[in-house]
């Protein structure tokens, strides 16, 4: 009971700062109920229309004075842009509507007036538009996450070719993220093995090589990647200066993928050495000696009595590098180019330029579900409780 | 890129203002509450009687700030604090709706100014209360058709234009659009602002669209792939410019042989620092600038003022000589003159002088407002590609 009151203010920390936000955003890909706010009375009278003629002059009296209403309460510009994302070229439709219906046509008239101002009100697809903007509930961001839309007329279709471009990005965020736990697994086990088989002295000299880069800030590690790898840069000076390559043949190193791999590489090595470092410290050498006093050459000991036991740590380290790389949005940013970006920089840019945080929230949320599938298939090949996280 | 024009690591991350997320905590002891309000108040008492001015950076930024910024403050004793961005709608939507807005007036173009009015992020213009032009014509009148829009208020006409470096180029010269996307005739590395705007328009003028039919080719898909197929054709050539004053620094380094810039930005090169670019002036793509007030900024009656003072026929005039943008205002069009600095005349420079107007398409920002959002995706997408 005590123990319980004393995490309380760590348990109420996370609660504020990371499951309520995270709560909010996954809430956001799915709830929106700005349109359906609006325009309650139009959305009602279109759940009875057919859905392929033109709606009856009651919706377009009810949407005409509700649009006025929304221009009045100065929420239009953002509604039009809600349905704008379902169908481009309907924000300005709406708009230049309830600008022109200012001079109220009589009872009877409405349908005739706003067909007037744009001949789009006529259409059967502008009214599908404006009911799936409409929805509360809402599947249409995880839709667009997977470059999948719904048809005006129900059924799921694929996006046209040039709007596909999360599932290819999902694909190289994986195949990136796949290729950095291998390269940070080839690299990182050597370095973890000798750390661990070192004298004391030695070895805490070697950690700390490790350590300290651990230690230093990631925009700094970072930047020193672009001072190495630019075609102005220092690799590229050495090999002109030494005439390996002729001035104008200058290695593009970085602003691509090579930077991207190359930068995450290294950023996220000491997260793989560590948790290895950790396991292997814990296998007596003498098992190795034991295997070779029994005839076993260095690779057949190495392979059936010290490999198996480094598993553990080889599945924690494999686990958190995969896992940050999968999310990682500061390198690609800085160093990826238009080659080297990843899904979370497209998050970024939902968040931030396009402002469709619906659709940030629903790639976040393919993102996090992912990761704990991901999980979940570890936990049952490896067994969490058998990780060494360090 | 990485560096952004003034220099600054730019991560793509949200400007946040100070305090920005400042919540009601438990009781603390007074004195620290004290020094807390002092430090938090200080500088915002201090401030009282300036304006933050939001404007493009580099030399158009300098102009705005010796042709009216300067002035004002020497009229009104209001100070101007200048920053630099981008364009683009998100900064100032991120301020609204977080209700801690700390631009006041802001130098966009006409299809972000638009947007955002329609959006309620910006404040809304009484074109009545504007001063008259030179010849005393009121402000509704004076004005260009199209440079007044609900909160923003035009300043002046500016281009896309691209422009070469002369060193780059000892034999033939390029003269055309088709030029610009030609690299067996004219090699060498391209300058793109990193935007789908203007860009498209470029690819199918020089893909052979006739001008005054690329807006009606944008509208349809045939034409959209064709003009992303037109851009496709350079597209491992090209490299991507995000502020205004990169592509004049581009070319002078070499990094490209070619770049789109905004015309006045190569005009100042050129005169400034004798800089052997070339304008091509065929198929510019001449837009508007306007500035607009945000909505609920803090300082509503300095920045309306401001306003006024900044687009007067005076003031634009005064940019004119310092940078080859002309006036907004019909009446300040005979008032062009010569460069302050170097004494060049302008009138040969300006976007809108008759025989560089001839060869122009204007900037369709209706289209654009409606479509930027499904643009940027395929742009994107035709990126990654």
């Amino acid at each position: 009971m005590r123990a319980a009151a004393l995490v309380l203010p760590l348990a109420a920390f996370i609660l504020a700062t990371f499951v309520a936000p995270l709560a909010v955003m996954l809430g956001r890909s799915l709830y929106d109920p700005l349109v359906a706010d609006a325009l309650p009375q139009t959305l009602r009278l279109l759940r009875a229309w057919d859905g392929e003629r033109t709606p009856p002059e009651a919706v377009f009296e009810s949407m005409a004075r509700e649009l006025l209403q929304a221009r009045r309460e100065k929420s239009l510009g953002r509604v039009a842009t809600r349905v704008n994302r379902v169908q481009a070229g309907l924000r300005s439709v709406l708009l230049k509507s309830a600008r022109r219906l200012r001079g109220t046509p009589g009872s009877g008239a409405w349908r005739e007036a706003m067909i007037a101002i744009d001949p789009k009100w006529g259409q059967a697809r502008t009214w599908h538009a404006v009911r799936r903007a409409g929805e509360r509930f809402t599947l249409r961001h995880y839709l667009h996450a997977l470059d999948l839309d719904q048809a005006p007329g129900g059924g799921i279709v694929r996006q046209p070719p040039d709007l596909r471009i999360y599932l290819p990005l999902l694909r190289r965020t994986l195949a990136v993220s796949l290729g950095i736990t291998l390269l940070c697994l080839l690299l990182g086990y050597p370095i973890a093995y000798l750390i661990a088989n070192a004298p004391p002295r030695r070895a805490h000299l070697l950690l700390l090589l490790v350590l300290v880069p651990f230690w230093t800030s990631l925009l700094v590690r970072t930047t020193s990647w672009i001072v190495l790898l630019q075609t102005q840069g220092v690799i590229n000076d050495l090999l002109a200066a030494l005439g390996l390559i002729a001035e104008d043949q200058r290695i593009s190193m970085i602003y691509n993928m090579t930077g991207t791999v190359v930068a995450m590489t290294h950023v996220l090595l000491p997260f793989m050495v560590l948790p290895l470092y950790s396991v292997m410290r814990t296998i007596p050498p003498l098992y190795m000696s034991a295997a070779a006093s029994l005839g076993a050459s260095f690779l057949q000991a190495f392979r059936r009595v010290y490999w198996p036991q480094t598993l553990p740590g080889v599945a924690a380290g494999s686990l958190l590098v995969f896992i940050l790389a999968i999310g990682y949005y500061i390198t690609p940013a800085l160093v990826g180019g238009q080659s080297g970006q990843l899904i979370s920089n497209m998050v970024a840019y939902h968040m931030q330029q396009s402002l469709n945080w619906g659709l940030a929230a629903a790639l976040g949320g393919l993102l996090l579900g992912g990761v704990f599938l991901l999980f979940l298939v570890f936990n049952r090949l490896v067994g969490v409780d058998r990780m060494r996280l360090g | 890129m990485i560096l952004n024009r003034s220099g600054r690591l730019s991560l793509g991350l949200p400007a946040q203002a100070p305090g920005a997320d400042r919540r009601p905590g438990r009781p603390i002891p007074a004195w620290p509450l004290l020094l807390l309000a002092v430090l938090i108040l200080g500088p915002r008492l201090a401030l009282a009687e300036s304006l933050t001015v939001v404007s493009w950076g580099g030399s158009y930024a300098r102009a705005c700030v010796k042709a009216y910024h300067e002035p004002f403050t020497a009229e009104s004793g209001i100070r101007i604090r200048l920053e630099d961005y981008n364009g683009g709608l998100a900064p100032i939507r991120a301020q609204v709706e977080t209700g801690n807005v700390y631009w006041d007036v802001v130098d966009m173009d006409v299809a972000d100014a638009v947007r955002g009015c329609d959006e309620g992020l910006l404040e809304p213009i009484d074109a009545g209360q504007l001063p008259p032009g030179a010849d005393g014509a009121p402000a509704e009148k004076d004005f260009f058709p199209g440079s007044l829009t609900e909160c923003g208020v035009g300043t002046l006409f500016y281009s896309t234009i691209y422009a070469y470096n002369l060193e780059r180029f000892p034999g033939a010269k390029p003269s055309t659009l088709a030029d610009f996307f030609d690299l067996e005739k004219f090699p060498g590395r391209r300058g793109m602002r990193r935007t789908p705007q203007v860009n498209l328009e470029f690819a199918l003028m020089a893909d052979g669209v006739p001008m005054d039919q690329v807006y009606a080719a944008l509208r349809t898909q045939e034409g959209l792939d064709r003009a992303f197929r037109k851009l496709d054709s350079i597209k491992d050539q090209i490299v991507w410019w995000e502020a205004g004053a990169q592509p004049p620094q581009m070319l002078a380094d070499g990094e490209v042989t070619m770049s789109t810039a905004y015309n006045g930005r190569i005009f100042n090169a050129q005169v400034l620092e004798n800089q052997p670019f070339v304008i091509v002036w065929d198929g510019h793509v001449l837009d508007i600038g306007q500035l607009a007030i945000v909505a609920g900024s803090p300082n509503l009656e300095a920045a309306r003022k401001f306003l006024s003072f900044a687009t007067t026929v005076r003031s634009m005039v005064a940019v004119g000589r310092y940078i080859s943008y002309s006036p907004a205002r019909q009446s300040g069009t005979a008032l062009i003159s010569t460069h302050l600095e170097t004494g060049v005349d302008m009138r040969p420079h300006m976007p809108t002088t008759p025989e560089n107007l001839a060869g122009g398409l204007h900037y369709d920002w209706q289209w654009w407002s409606d479509h930027i959002d499904e643009m940027n995706l395929r742009f994107i997408a035709w990126l990654l590609r």
